[in-house]
Formats: C-alpha cells, sequence, structure tokens
C-alpha cells in the first residue's frame, strides 16, 4: 500500500506528541534536548508531506525543512554548551536542579 | 499746569534714596548715608511745597472750583481695553495736601533719625527703608487708579514691615512686624475684592473715570452694577465696603487696630513718620479719594465708616488712659484721632456746606500729623535719654529736658483741643460736622475730646512732673542740634496749623467752604478738655497713690480697658486655635496621610499583587512549558470553535 | 532664526561635557554653555519681537518642519509663539542659575552636569515642539534625568522620592500618550498642533480625550491630588534638582494643558472647567493652609509651590483671555521664584547643615546678601508689587473676576484668600531663620554667598524684577497667544 498524506501525517502527530511527552516529564536536559528535536523533525515531516502531496510541483516546503534542520543543529550545539556549562557548576544535568532562573 | 517733571520727582528722589542707598549703603556710603537721604528728601519737600504753592495759587483754581489734574499716565498693564494699570500722578488739594505732609514729616524724621540713631550699624539700611517708605507714600498719594493705589498700598504695608523689624534680633519686633503684616494683608484681602467688584463695575481702574461711572444713576455701569445683588446688598454696596476694610486695616479701625501699638516695636522716628502720621492715615485718604461714591452711591456704607470711627475713636481713647509705655499711649491716641477723621467723613455729604466733614477730616488730618509726629519725636527725645519706654521709670524730666518739655507740652495742648492750637480748630470743625449729622456720633466724640485730654495730660505729667528724676547721668545733653530742631519746627506748625484757612483749599467738590466759628459751640468741648487736664494735673503732678485707688475703685473696667479689651486675645485664639489647629493641621495631616497614602497605597498594593503573581515564574523550565501548552490550547480551541 | 540651535547646543554643552578632563572643565564649560543658551534665548526673544513688530502675524513663527516617520506622519515640526518665548527665557535662567548653584557638587560631576544640561535640552525642545509626538519624546527626556539626579545625588529618604517622582510622571505620562492617540486618530491621522487645532472633533469625543490629556499633563503640574511627588521629591532633590523641578518641569506639566489639553480639545476645556476650577482652588488653599504647618524650608517651598501652581491651572480653568495670560504669567514668575527660593535654600543648607525653621534664627546678621534674597523671594511669593508674582496674581483675578456667576467669584476669591495664608506661611518662615536671635553660636562664623552663588541669585532676582517692575513686555508677549487660545476655546 502506497503510503497518503493521512499516514505522514499520522506519524509526524504522534512524533509531536511523543516530543512533547518527553519534553514535559524527562528530568534529563539531554532527553529534553532529544524531544524537542523529535518535534522538530515531526514538523520537517509535515512540510515535506504537504509539499509532496498538495503542491508538488514547489519546493517551499523543502526548504523550510533544509532550514529547520540547519537550525536545530545549531541549536543542538548551544544547547549542548549549556547543559555541559550546567554540569560543570552545578554537577548535574537534572533540569530539577537548573532553576535558579527565577524571581 | 501742573510742572510733570516737579510732580514727578517728588517720589522718585525717595525712591533713588532707597536704591543708593540699599545697593551702596553697607560698603560704600557707611557714613554719609543719613546725609544722603535727608538731601535728597529735602530736595523733594521744596519740590512739594514747590508744586502746592503752584496748585493752590496759580493754577489749581479754576472758576471758583479746585481741578483735578492727571498730568501723567502710563499704562503699566493692561487687562482687556479700558481697563488697566495705570502709574500716573493726580494732583487735586488732597493730593497735593498730603504730598506736603509726607515730605514734611519725612523731612523731619529724616533729620532727627541723624541723631536718634547715630553709629547704628545697620545705619544705612535704615535709611534706605526710610526712603522707600517715603517713596511708597508720595505714589500712594498720588496714585491715579485704584490698581495703582493697591501697588503702593502694599509697599507701605512691606516699608512698615522692614521698619518695624528694623531691630530684627529682638523677638518682639519679630511678632510685630509680621502682625502689623499679616493684620493689614488680611484688610487688604477686602480691597483687592472691592476693587475687582468695583472695577469690573465700572469697567475701568481709573479714578476719575470709576467716579464718574459710579455716581451718575443714568450710567449703564451703574444700572447693571446696582441691579446685581448679594445677600441683599447690591454689588456696589459689597465693593464699597470691602475697600473700607482695607482703609481700616490701614487706619487701624476697630477691630483690625491690634497691629498698630505692637508696631512701636520700631524705632520711635519710625513710628512717628509711618505710625501717627502718614501711613497709618492712608485709609482715611483712601476713604476721600473715593468720597464721592461712598457719599452718593452707597451712604450706607458711609454710615458704617461712621460708626467704625467713632467706636475707635472711644475704645482707643479708654484703652489709652490705662498704658503706661509712652509709645502705646500714643499709638492708641493715634487710633483714636484717626476714628475722628473717620467718623468726619462718615457724617459729610458730597458738596457744599453739608461737605463740612470731609474738609474736616482732611484739615484735622493735616493737623494731627504735625502734632502726633511731634509727640513721637518727643517721645522718642525722652526714650532716647532715660533708655526706657515706660512712664514708671520717667518723672520729673522737664528741667532736664527743657526743649523736649515745652515742645511737648504744645503738642499734647493741640491734641487735646486747647485754643489757639491746630487740634482746637480741626476737631471744632468735625465736632460740628457731627453735631449737624450724627447727634450719637456728636456726644461720643465729644466724651472722647475730654477723654483725650486726660490721657494725654496724664502722659504729660507722668513723664515732666510726678516723681523727682535722679535715677540716671544727668550730664547727658538733650539730644543735639538735629533732633532738636525738627522738634521745633513741628512744635511751631502744630501751634500754628490752625490759622490755615482749611476749607478754601480742601472740599468735598474743590469749591471755597466758609468756616464758620461759633464760639458757643466751642464751650462744650474745650471745658471738657480743661476738665479733663485738671483731672491729670489733679491725679499725676505729684507722686501719690490717688491714680492706684482710682484704678482699683473701677475694678474689672480697668482691668478689662488695661489689657485692651482682649481683643488681641481673641485674635490669638482665631489664629492658633482656629487656623493652625482646625485647618492648617488637617490640611497638613490630610496630605501626608490621605492623599499621600492613597499614592503609596496604590504602590503598596501594586507590589502585593506582583508579590503573588511573581511565584508562575518558578525557574522550572517544564512548567513554563506546560503554561505554554495550555495557552496554544487554549487559543487553538478559540479559533476553531469560538471565532469560526 | 534656526530653532533648532535650542535642541542642538545645549546637546553640544552635554557632550562636550561628557568628554571633558576634569572637574574644573565639566564646570567651566557647562557654564559657558548655558550661558550661551541664555544668549541665544533673548536673540530669539528680540528676533521675534523684530519679527511681530514688523508685523509678521502668523501664529508660529520659524517654523521648521522635517518629515521623520513620514508613513506615520510623525514629523519633527518646530516653531515659537509668545508662549514659548517665556518658557524659553524661563527655561535658559533657571539652567544658568542651577549650574551656578551646583559648583560645589563633588560626586560625580560630570554626570550630574550633563543630566542638568539634558533636562534643559529636554525642556527646551518640549517648548518649540508643534508635533505631539516630538513633544512627548522631549517631555519623557525631561523626566529620566530627574530619576538620577534625586536618585544619586538627592538628600534624606532619596530613593523613596526618585521612585514616587518618576512612577507618578511616568503614569500622567501614560495618561498623555493614551490621550495624544486619541487625539491622532480623532484628528485625521496626524500629531500636528497646528493641523489639529483646525480639526473637527466632537465634543462627545473631546469631553473623552479631555480628561487624559489634562490629567496627565496635570500630574507634572501638580494638580490637586496628584501634586504629592511635589514635596517629597523637592525635598530629597539636590539643590539644582529642585530648580529644575520646580521652575521648569511643573512649567512643563502648565503649558501642555494650555496648549495640548486645552487649545486642542476646547469643548472638552469648558465641559471640565468647573472640575478644573475647584480642583484648583482647593489645591491653593490647601496648600497654603498644609505650607503653615511645614517646619522644613523645603517642604514649605514644595507645598506653596502647590499652591501657586494651583493659580495657574485656575487661570486656565477661568477660560478668559486675561485669567489665561495670567496663568502664563505665573508660570513664568513661579518658575523664576521658586528656582531661586530653592537656590536660596540651598544656600542656607550648605552653611547651616538644616532646613528646619526652628533650628535657625538671626541669619541676616552673618548672612546678609542671603538674606536679602530669601526676603525678596519671600516678598514675591506673598505678592508683592514690584515683583512678579504680584503681575501674575492680579492678572488672573481681574480675568476671573470676568466671569459673573456666583460659583467662579467664590473660588476666586477663595483663591485670593490664600495671599493671607501666603503671608502668614512666609512671614513665619523669614520671621524664624533670618530674623530674630542668633540661636546657634556656630552660625557666627558662616560665611556669606560666594561668587556663583550671587551671580545666580541676582540673575533670577533681575528675572523676577523686569516682570515685576515693567509687566508690559510680558504681557504683550503672551497676550496674543492666549487670545488664539480663546479665540479656538470661542469656537472663532
Amino acid at each position: 500500500m502506497e503510503p497518503g498524506l493521512y499516514h505522514i501525517l499520522f506519524l509526524s502527530t504522534a512524533l509531536f506528541f511523543i516530543g512533547v511527552y518527553g519534553f514535559l516529564t524527562r528530568r534529563n536536559l539531554i532527553t529534553m534536548l532529544m524531544s524537542i528535536e523529535l518535534i522538530l523533525n515531526s514538523v520537517n515531516l509535515n512540510f515535506i508531506a504537504f509539499n509532496k502531496y498538495l503542491w508538488p510541483n514547489q519546493m517551499d516546503g523543502l526548504f523550510f525543512s533544509l532550514f529547520i534542520i540547519a537550525i536545530a543543529a545549531a541549536e543542538a550545539a548551544v544547547a549542548i554548551a549549556i547543559i555541559i556549562n550546567l554540569y560543570r557548576s552545578h554537577n548535574s544535568i537534572d533540569v530539577e536542579n537548573a532553576e535558579d532562573l527565577k524571581y | 499746569m501742573p510742572n510733570v517733571t516737579a510732580i514727578a520727582l517728588i517720589p522718585l528722589l525717595p525712591l533713588a534714596g532707597f536704591l543708593l542707598l540699599g545697593l551702596f549703603g553697607r560698603k560704600y556710603l557707611k557714613n554719609s548715608s543719613g546725609l544722603i537721604g535727608t538731601v535728597l528728601l529735602l530736595a523733594s519737600t521744596i519740590l512739594a511745597l514747590y508744586t502746592a504753592y503752584e496748585y493752590f495759587f496759580v493754577y489749581g483754581n479754576v472758576g471758583g472750583v479746585y481741578q483735578k489734574f492727571v498730568p501723567l499716565q502710563l499704562t503699566w498693564l493692561e487687562f482687556s481695553p479700558g481697563v488697566s494699570i495705570d502709574m500716573g500722578l493726580i494732583i487735586d488739594p488732597i493730593s497735593v495736601m498730603m504730598l506736603v505732609v509726607v515730605t514734611f514729616i519725612s523731612l523731619m524724621v529724616h533729620i532727627y533719625s541723624l541723631g536718634y540713631l547715630k553709629g547704628e550699624e545697620r545705619f544705612p539700611t535704615y535709611f534706605s527703608y526710610l526712603g522707600l517708605f517715603t517713596f511708597s507714600m508720595l505714589g500712594l498719594v498720588l496714585a491715579s487708579n485704584i490698581f495703582q493705589i493697591y501697588i503702593f498700598w502694599e509697599l507701605v504695608g512691606v516699608s512698615s514691615f522692614l521698619l518695624i523689624g528694623y531691630y530684627y534680633d529682638k523677638p518682639s519686633a519679630v511678632a510685630a512686624c509680621k502682625k502689623a503684616f499679616i493684620v493689614t494683608r488680611f484688610a487688604d484681602l477686602g480691597f483687592l475684592i472691592g476693587i475687582l467688584i468695583l472695577s469690573f463695575s465700572g469697567g475701568t481702574l481709573d479714578f476719575s473715570t470709576l467716579i464718574e461711572r459710579l455716581t451718575s444713576p443714568e450710567s449703564n455701569a451703574f444700572k447693571t452694577a446696582a441691579a446685581s445683588t448679594f445677600l441683599g446688598a447690591s454689588a456696589l454696596t459689597w465693593g464699597a465696603a470691602l475697600v473700607f476694610i482695607g482703609g481700616a486695616g490701614k487706619s487701624a479701625m476697630f477691630p483690625l487696630h491690634i497691629w498698630l501699638p505692637d508696631a512701636m516695636e520700631g524705632p520711635t522716628p519710625v513710628s512717628a513718620l509711618i505710625h501717627a502720621a502718614t501711613m497709618v492715615v492712608a485709609g482715611v485718604y483712601l476713604v476721600a479719594r473715593l468720597f464721592p461714591i461712598f457719599s452718593i452711591t452707597v451712604p450706607g456704607v458711609l454710615e458704617i465708616i461712621g460708626w467704625v470711627g467713632a467706636i475707635s475713636a472711644i475704645i482707643a481713647a479708654i484703652i489709652a488712659c490705662t498704658q503706661t509705655d509712652i509709645k502705646r499711649v500714643l499709638a492708641y491716641s493715634t487710633m483714636s484721632q484717626i476714628g475722628y477723621m473717620m467718623f468726619a467723613l462718615g457724617v459729610s455729604n458730597y458738596g457744599g456746606e453739608a461737605g463740612l466733614g470731609y474738609t474736616a477730616s482732611m484739615f484735622h488730618l493735616f493737623t494731627h500729623a504735625m502734632f502726633k509726629a511731634l509727640l513721637f519725636l518727643g517721645a522718642g527725645a525722652v526714650i532716647h535719654y532715660v533708655h526706657s519706654n515706660d512712664m514708671k521709670d520717667m518723672g520729673g524730666l522737664r528741667k532736664l529736658l527743657p526743649i523736649t518739655h515745652i515742645t511737648f507740652l504744645i503738642a499734647c495742648l493741640a491734641i487735646a483741643g486747647v485754643p489757639p492750637f491746630a487740634g482746637f480748630f480741626s476737631k471744632e470743625e468735625i465736632l460740628l460736622a457731627a453735631f449737624q449729622n450724627n447727634m450719637a456720633i456728636y456726644y461720643i466724640a465729644l466724651i472722647t475730646s475730654g477723654i483725650t485730654a486726660f490721657y494725654m495730660f496724664r502722659l504729660y505729667f507722668n513723664i515732666f512732673w510726678n516723681k523727682p528724676h535722679h535715677a540716671h547721668g544727668e550730664n547727658k545733653s538733650e539730644g543735639g542740634f538735629v533732633m532738636m530742631l525738627p522738634l521745633i519746627l513741628l512744635a511751631i506748625s502744630a501751634a500754628a496749623a490752625g490759622f490755615i484757612p482749611f476749607g478754601e483749599f480742601v472740599s468735598s467738590d474743590g469749591r471755597l467752604l466758609e468756616s464758620h466759628f461759633h464760639l458757643s459751640f466751642s464751650i462744650a468741648p474745650v471745658a471738657l478738655a480743661v476738665v479733663g487736664i485738671f483731672t491729670a494735673l489733679w491725679l499725676y503732678k505729684k507722686e501719690n497713690d490717688k491714680p492706684a485707688k482710682f484704678a482699683s475703685s473701677m475694678g474689672g473696667a480697668y482691668k478689662a480697658a488695661y489689657n485692651k479689651f482682649y481683643i488681641d486675645e481673641v485674635y490669638l485664639f482665631i489664629t492658633k486655635k482656629v487656623l493652625f489647629n482646625l485647618i492648617g493641621r488637617p490640611a497638613a495631616w490630610f496630605d501626608k496621610n490621605v492623599v499621600d497614602g492613597l499614592m503609596n497605597l496604590i504602590g503598596t498594593i501594586t507590589e502585593y499583587i506582583s508579590e503573588g503573581i511573581k511565584k508562575i515564574q518558578s525557574g522550572r523550565v517544564q512548567q513554563y512549558a506546560i503554561y505554554f501548552l495550555g495557552g496554544v490550547i487554549f487559543l487553538a480551541a478559540l479559533f476553531i470553535y469560538l471565532l469560526k | 532664526m534656526n530653532l533648532l540651535f535650542l535642541i542642538g547646543l545645549p546637546l553640544l554643552t552635554a557632550v562636550a561635557v561628557l568628554l571633558s578632563r576634569n572637574k574644573q572643565q565639566v564646570k567651566w564649560i557647562a557654564l559657558a554653555g548655558s550661558i550661551a543658551q541664555l544668549g541665544l534665548a533673548f536673540v530669539l526673544f528680540f528676533i521675534y519681537q523684530q519679527e511681530r513688530n514688523s508685523g509678521n502675524a502668523a501664529q508660529m513663527l520659524f517654523e521648521q518642519n522635517y518629515p521623520l516617520f513620514a508613513s506615520l506622519n510623525i514629523n519633527f515640526h518646530f516653531g515659537v509663539d509668545g508662549i514659548s518665548i517665556a518658557m524659553i527665557l524661563l527655561t535658559a535662567f533657571v539652567v544658568v542659575a542651577g549650574v551656578l548653584v551646583s559648583w560645589k557638587i563633588e560626586k560625580m560631576t560630570k554626570e550630574f552636569y550633563f543630566l542638568l544640561l539634558l533636562l534643559g535640552m529636554g525642556a527646551y525642545g518640549f517648548f518649540i515642539s508643534l508635533d505631539l509626538f516630538i513633544l512627548f519624546f522631549f517631555l519623557e527626556i525631561s523626566v529620566i534625568p530627574k530619576y538620577l539626579l534625586i536618585g544619586i545625588w538627592g538628600s534624606g529618604k532619596k530613593e523613596y522620592s526618585a521612585n514616587k517622582l518618576a512612577l507618578m510622571l511616568m503614569g500622567g505620562s501614560a495618561l498623555i500618550l493614551v490621550g495624544m492617540l486619541g487625539l491622532y486618530f480623532a484628528g485625521g491621522r496626524s500629531f500636528d498642533i497646528l493641523t489639529l487645532s483646525k480639526a473637527t472633533i466632537s465634543a462627545g469625543y473631546q469631553s473623552l480625550l479631555f480628561p487624559l490629556l489634562f490629567v496627565g499633563f496635570g500630574v507634572f503640574t501638580a494638580l490637586f491630588p496628584l501634586h504629592t511627588w511635589v514635596p517629597d521629591g523637592h525635598s530629597s532633590a539636590p539643590t539644582a534638582g529642585s530648580m529644575f523641578l520646580a521652575g521648569i518641569s511643573m512649567k512643563l506639566g502648565g503649558y501642555g494643558c494650555l496648549r495640548v489639553a486645552t487649545y486642542l480639545l476646547p469643548e472638552g476645556a469648558k465641559e471640565f472647567a468647573d472640575i478644573i476650577i475647584i480642583l484648583s482652588a482647593i489645591a491653593i488653599l490647601y496648600g497654603a493652609f498644609a505650607t503653615m504647618m511645614q517646619k522644613d524650608l523645603k517642604y514649605i517651598n514644595a507645598y506653596s509651590s502647590v499652591s501657586h501652581v494651583g493659580f495657574s491651572l485656575l487661570g486656565i480653568g477661568m477660560l478668559t483671555q486675561t485669567a489665561i495670560t495670567g496663568a502664563l504669567m505665573q508660570m513664568v514668575s513661579h518658575g523664576l521664584m521658586t528656582a531661586l527660593f530653592f537656590a536660596v535654600i540651598g544656600m542656607i543648607y550648605d552653611r547651616t547643615h538644616t532646613r528646619m525653621v526652628g533650628d535657625m534664627g538671626g541669619l541676616m546678621k552673618k548672612l546678609p546678601f542671603i538674606s536679602t534674597i530669601f526676603f525678596i523671594v519671600g516678598l514675591c511669593s506673598l505678592g508683592l508689587p514690584g515683583l512678579s508674582g504680584f503681575v501674575a496674581e492680579m492678572t488672573i483675578f481681574m480675568g476671573s473676576w470676568q466671569n459673573t456667576d456666583a460659583f467662579h467669584r467664590i473660588a476666586t476669591i477663595a483663591a485670593a484668600m490664600s495671599i493671607v495664608v501666603t503671608a502668614v506661611y512666609i512671614l513665619r518662615a523669614i520671621g524664624n531663620t533670618v530674623m530674630g536671635p542668633i540661636k546657634n553660636e556656630n552660625y557666627l562664623t558662616l560665611k556669606d554667598a560666594a561668587w556663583n552663588e550671587k551671580l545666580a541669585a541676582i540673575l533670577l532676582v533681575a528675572g523676577i524684577l523686569a516682570i515685576g517692575i515693567v509687566p508690559g513686555w510680558l504681557n504683550d508677549l503672551l497676550r496674543p497667544a492666549a487670545e488664539e487660545i480663546m479665540n479656538r476655546i470661542a469656537g472663532k
């Protein structure tokens, strides 16, 4: 069976919510970062699927996903830098321990 | 025609003195300052005499009527077309008469002060203040515009303040100058509102136009003003009455007189100039200036003026009998005599024979200026000699101060109304005017003149007779030529001024007023005066216990009079208790706690709320993410289901 | 004349101050700059007179208009009329005096002078702006430096005062901003005062916007009951700060109340005139009575400022040409007077180290110059003829009396009563400080004013006398502008 738009959308929605769930429940910052990557990838999937099924002769969705991938890479670099620094100062990468940034 | 330059220079010369001495006196003119002030004033006096001569004998009288000239009028501040404050010079009989009085007395005081205040540290300051006062007073006299008179009115008030407070390191002097300023200021509030009413009704601030419009019943201004009423009295009545309150304050009329006795804290020559001869008669002058309005338009107010004058005259005379500070006695005597001038205006009518009271009032103003200045300067000489104001420290000075003694006696006779001294003639006319118009006031005046003779001679005997004088170093001289010269000159004026045929020069409508001399009429006042003098002689010539016995037999009445009928206490109660405690303190409290509190409350509430909501900012990333998610879901739901 | 000089010169001076090396340099540059501003103000005044005398009857002279955001119709639009000229002169006087009395500031001198000059620039810009957006911009420029001036160089509970002042003025600004935007949209998308003055705005809309603008500017000029920043702000501010605050900033509010609120929204003004009158009459009397109970000289002058500024608002509320002229005169007069008053208080404080009336006495003996100035300014405050206060107050009274109904009359009489209360508190202050016996032996060694203080005082006294003795010029300057405002109110 050829996968249709709905299949892909189902997949991306599932990915998205898994990501959200992961982001909200995990305490490990690395896992949270991974969850964010899941969310971003679900968006990428959406872009590509819409591009392919609805406007096959345009490339907009493709470009957007490329941008998102690039940004995700940059973001991961920054985030990991932050996490490393956090680890150095707090000796932990548990998000519960990183709540200094408050009122 | 009037010589504008000469007239304008009369007030400007003292002003120049004020500026010169005020700016450079302390540093550069320390020793010559008195002389500079005196010379400038001498020039001013000569110009005033010249103006008076020219006016009365050369150009003033046209067809039997003394004309009013306004030789100079400069717009100072324009409010709206026709309504402007002008700086002008008015030349009419009363202003010319006042010019002479003010410059002459001021000159005498200047000369006298050269001796009296010799060696004072603030000598230049004193003369600069005198210059300021003389300038302001002359400006007041020459004012051609009701607002101009108000301006100079305030300026004389402030120069009086400065001079009373001349000994600024004496707390009593500070209190006195504040009191004088504030009480007259209160009266000036009435004056100001009166000006607003009158000028609005008349559509002008110019004296001549104002009088013209408000005295002719046909004019529009008159009709509208008479039609608009407030609390049952017409706008004009209110306006005139309020203007009179201003005059009453400056002239120390009951019940606004409380500042005058305290004002004696100033140097004695100042009291002679300001608080006896010139500034305190400004109220009388003001009423005289607006006399047509008072007399023709609002006779009711004029009657009030009459009664206020009469009551002031008798109350002040009674209080004067009990005081022991010689300057205070003179102060109350001044108040009493101004009361005479006031009620003389009050019983007068406008024009012709019926205007006798007006002439008499101005005449008395003139003679009073001479003998009262003399009395004060004489008292100054005595104080200079014994270094005390109190009668108890005096007595038996007649041998030690011969010139002072003679001149003081002349002044006492003049004020008591003994012929042929000046006071007799002017008082005679006042009594006659009262007799013709208001018998009640006439009797009050008659009794007062008896009391006047009594208290003046009480003063005289206590200073110069009574006990023999021994306490002080006897080698001191009387005060030198500069102090004696004014006394002698003033004594001559006080003796002779009565023979001036005043009615020929000054009358309510500018026409000649024959003064009739009734021998039978003068018997009663002269007899009363003589009785008064002899009572004083009997009581005070020798030191004895009669006065004390007499006082104790009077009991409460004496005590009340000694305490000035407790009027000061009433005022003190009103200001200290009511104004400060019931208005000032609550206002300050209200501001600090309620108004400011409200602002602080807003601040506190804001702080409190933010204290509550800042908990949301917990620092937990995942919590934020949940809020965010919730927000997104909420918005999504909103857009999908509600805002389709 | 190019009006941009008026903004450029202070800015240049301020920058020069920032770049200068030492304190001495800072002071002299600031002084030279401020004197140059004064000269510029005088030049402007004379050119303006010349232009008017030669028959130029345009409402605004020396207009300049450059687009800033063309799409939003925001322009750098400058121009001056008589009111602006009078206010610019006032500002120039106060700036020079303020620079002079701050000569002894040791702490962060450079920053202090920079802020002073910045404040001055804000005021100049405010008074020449004809575009509400720019006007608002300059208004804000003159708020922030005040916060810093009080917060850093102040005394007493300075943090509290600085916060209070800044927050209340910002609150006022917020109201102004809203009102201004309302005007922008109601008046056909324009911030231009001249355009807006010709726009027709419905009466209902006017009475919606008027309170916003009037209260907003009213906060700046101590409209009762939003005056509470005044006593605290003044008492905590350094001398020059108080001078600027009372002498200039409060005038920004009065100017705004008149030029923006009343002039652009005449119907609203008519609708709310009675409330303005009631509030200002209360402020006048209540301020005066509250002053009576104060013991600190700065509080005395602060509360008396509330009372005096009330006269300006009363004049505006009376809506007659004479009263409005009087209100403007009162602004100028009060600006000079109160700046001088604060300067004198500062001089006394520098010597006696107290501002409590009860602790002083007999200063006349050792400080004759300062005491004389204190006398003069006190007498000006209580409205002595020959000094500026009298002229302004009398003009307001005469103008107020032209309203014939009982309400206006009673309000006028109530306001007039304050002249007695003013006399009471001024004489109390004078009597207890400069007069009387010397209470403290240390005072026997005090030194009278230094050259800078003398110069500052003489400068301001000269201004006061110039208005008090020959008020004609100020009257002629302000009257046509007031007439223009009245014409708008009368619907001509």
